[in-house]
């Protein structure tokens, strides 16, 4: 599948952004933060600025963006138009909630039932995000059990490694921040590495031979393209650039996402404020590389079953 | 409403097209862009018509492929085009209500006022039937003829979809599939009509019919043992009929 700037940038940006309000709703409400107007400002103007931007992003794949507004009418069915309203639901209680915080220094009472909503919200709009990859039963290597927990699980992380830096550089750091972004980069690793051994190991539901229901007379293959240029299906579903570097692109991936966010994470744990707030702003500039990377595969090693019909693999 | 529609009339209007008599001529695939670009979907937009990276909105594409190995190994010519399936995921991804399914025909449309050009419907459909038209910046499909089948200022014999008034090897059969009785269900139930990806479960409306078995005696007819009192072997035109008439 063709890897969009648009979409990349959206799906990370905004998993970032809602990791990040969720962990700060649940941790505020727990009075593990303080109502500070600084922090507020900073920490909720960075994750709903996440959001939004990696929402206007989203509007950057659309042919028409400007009807944008009409892709909410369709939640009974549409995963992509749930996502839409969720994302827009979420802002109410996460706007209240930085009111609260960055204006009434409050986080408790109604606002803290507030923060707890936003961070309920945000992981049901990253569900739904997961959820318009996941249905897709062309492309097995999204519609498959890993996508939904690992986009939840990245979300996650992204936002604790945000989490951990934000207080340090506010001076309001604690350990159980440091140690969420140590779990949660395990989690992430043993999904997403769990999600691509299923994706080099599961076979393909259909083959040319299903495509065509020809297989009854044996083996097919392609003959002839019906054109010689290019078409849009062959453009959007059979790109294949990433795909040559796909190996190196994983092995990236897993450094710059995983290991090394682990180690700099760990060190963060141990370290003096000023070193770990260093190794905490690494571990953010490396996942943040890491999860582009990790996107634009996700994009790049799914292959869709329409391929088939053009003599590609599914 | 891109939910599908709860309830549905009987009639399940699509194709069936003949994987045997197919020539592989392309003009299904011409005649559906000449109509269908002046028509309810109008216009399928090309870009470069005439120059290098030419590319454009088809509804209907011939493909190619050979099956089968040997002597049992044949070319097959697949036209392809959406089959208005009866469990179509194009609509109910649609984030809009831009695409939708007739309950009274079955068939899948798109309302272009509508559509955002998301391409998710695109990315749901197994078969390729979706194209974007990257210069309206919306979602185009095949609409059956829509404008053409249920058009009275037409002669009826010609209220068929461009592709099948067009067939000139007679591969492409229209009519209503939700019902058993109509000429192009006998032709299903006859000849073993099959469905493309059925593990998907899309169920589509269109079927395919499988190539017949090719006529292997033919290979032996020069051989065959001739009586005592009949003319040597013929050839040219005469052998070629003694070959058919032998069939």
């Amino acid at each position: 599948m063709h890897p969009a700037y648009s979409v990349i940038v959206f799906t990370t940006a905004s998993g970032a952004g809602y990791g990040l309000l969720a962990l700060l709703g649940l941790f505020a409400a727990a009075g593990a933060l303080p109502a500070d107007t600084g922090l507020g400002i900073v920490a909720l103007g960075l994750a709903l600025g996440l959001i939004a931007g990696g929402l206007l992003s989203s509007l950057g794949h659309l042919g028409r963006p400007e009807r944008a507004w009409r892709a909410m009418s369709q939640w009974r069915s549409s995963w992509l138009a749930r996502e839409g309203v969720l994302a827009l639901l979420t802002f109410a209680p996460a706007g209240l909630f930085a009111i609260g915080w960055v204006f009434l220094n409050d986080t408790g009472g109604v606002f803290a039932g507030l923060g707890v909503a936003s961070a309920v919200l945000a992981g049901i709009t990253v569900w739904c995000t997961s959820m318009i990859y996941a249905s897709l039963k062309p492309i097995r290597q999204w519609h498959n059990v890993f996508v939904t927990p690992a986009y939840l699980v990245l979300g996650l992380m992204t936002g604790a490694l945000l989490l951990v830096l934000l207080s340090r550089l506010f001076g309001v750091w604690q350990p159980a921040f440091g140690w969420l972004a140590v779990a949660s980069v395990l989690a992430g690793w043993a999904v997403k590495a769990a999600y691509w051994h299923h994706i080099d190991t599961a076979r393909p539901r259909s083959d040319l031979g299903t495509a065509t229901g020809l297989g009854r007379l044996g083996p097919v293959s392609l003959l002839e393209m019906p054109h010689t240029e290019e078409n849009f299906l062959m453009k959007e579903m059979g790109y294949r650039v990433a795909r040559t570097h796909a190996a190196k692109l994983r092995r990236i991936a897993h450094l710059a996402l995983f290991a090394l966010p682990l180690l700099l994470s760990l060190l963060a744990l141990i370290t003096p404020p000023l070193l770990s707030g260093i190794a905490a702003l690494l571990a953010v500039a490396s996942a943040g590389a890491g999860v582009l990377t990790e996107r634009w595969l996700f994009f790049a090693e799914a292959r869709h079953t329409c391929m088939l019909y053009y003599g590609r693999a599914a | 409403m891109t939910s599908l529609p709860a309830e549905r009339g009987a009639k399940r209007l699509g194709l069936v097209i003949d994987l045997d008599t197919c020539v592989g001529c392309h003009a299904c695939a011409t005649n559906c862009k000449e109509w269908n670009t002046g028509g309810h979907s109008a216009p399928l937009t090309d870009v470069n018509a005439y120059q290098a990276e030419q590319r454009g909105v088809w509804f209907n594409r011939v493909h190619t492929f050979e099956a089968g190995q040997g002597a049992d190994g044949r070319t097959v010519h697949f036209p392809k085009n959406c089959l208005h399936c009866e469990f179509p995921d194009c609509v109910t991804v649609c984030p809009t209500g831009a695409s939708y399914k007739r309950a009274e025909d079955g068939i899948v449309l798109v309302d272009h006022d509508k559509c955002i050009g998301c391409k998710l419907c695109s990315w749901a459909c197994a078969y390729g039937a979706r194209e974007f038209d990257e210069d309206e910046g919306v979602m185009k499909k095949c609409t059956l003829c829509i404008d053409k089948i249920y058009n009275t200022r037409l002669p009826e014999a010609d209220r068929v979809p461009a592709c099948v008034a067009t067939c000139p090897s007679r591969a492409r059969h229209f009519g209503d599939l939700g019902d058993p009785h109509s000429a192009v269900s006998k032709l299903v139930a006859e000849r073993g009509g099959f469905d493309l990806l059925p593990e998907l479960g899309y169920q589509p409306t269109t079927k395919y019919l499988p190539p017949r078995p090719a006529a292997r005696p033919l290979d032996n007819v020069g051989q065959r043992p001739r009586p005592a009192n009949e003319d040597p072997a013929p050839a040219g035109f005469l052998r070629w009929m003694d070959r058919m008439l032998s069939r």
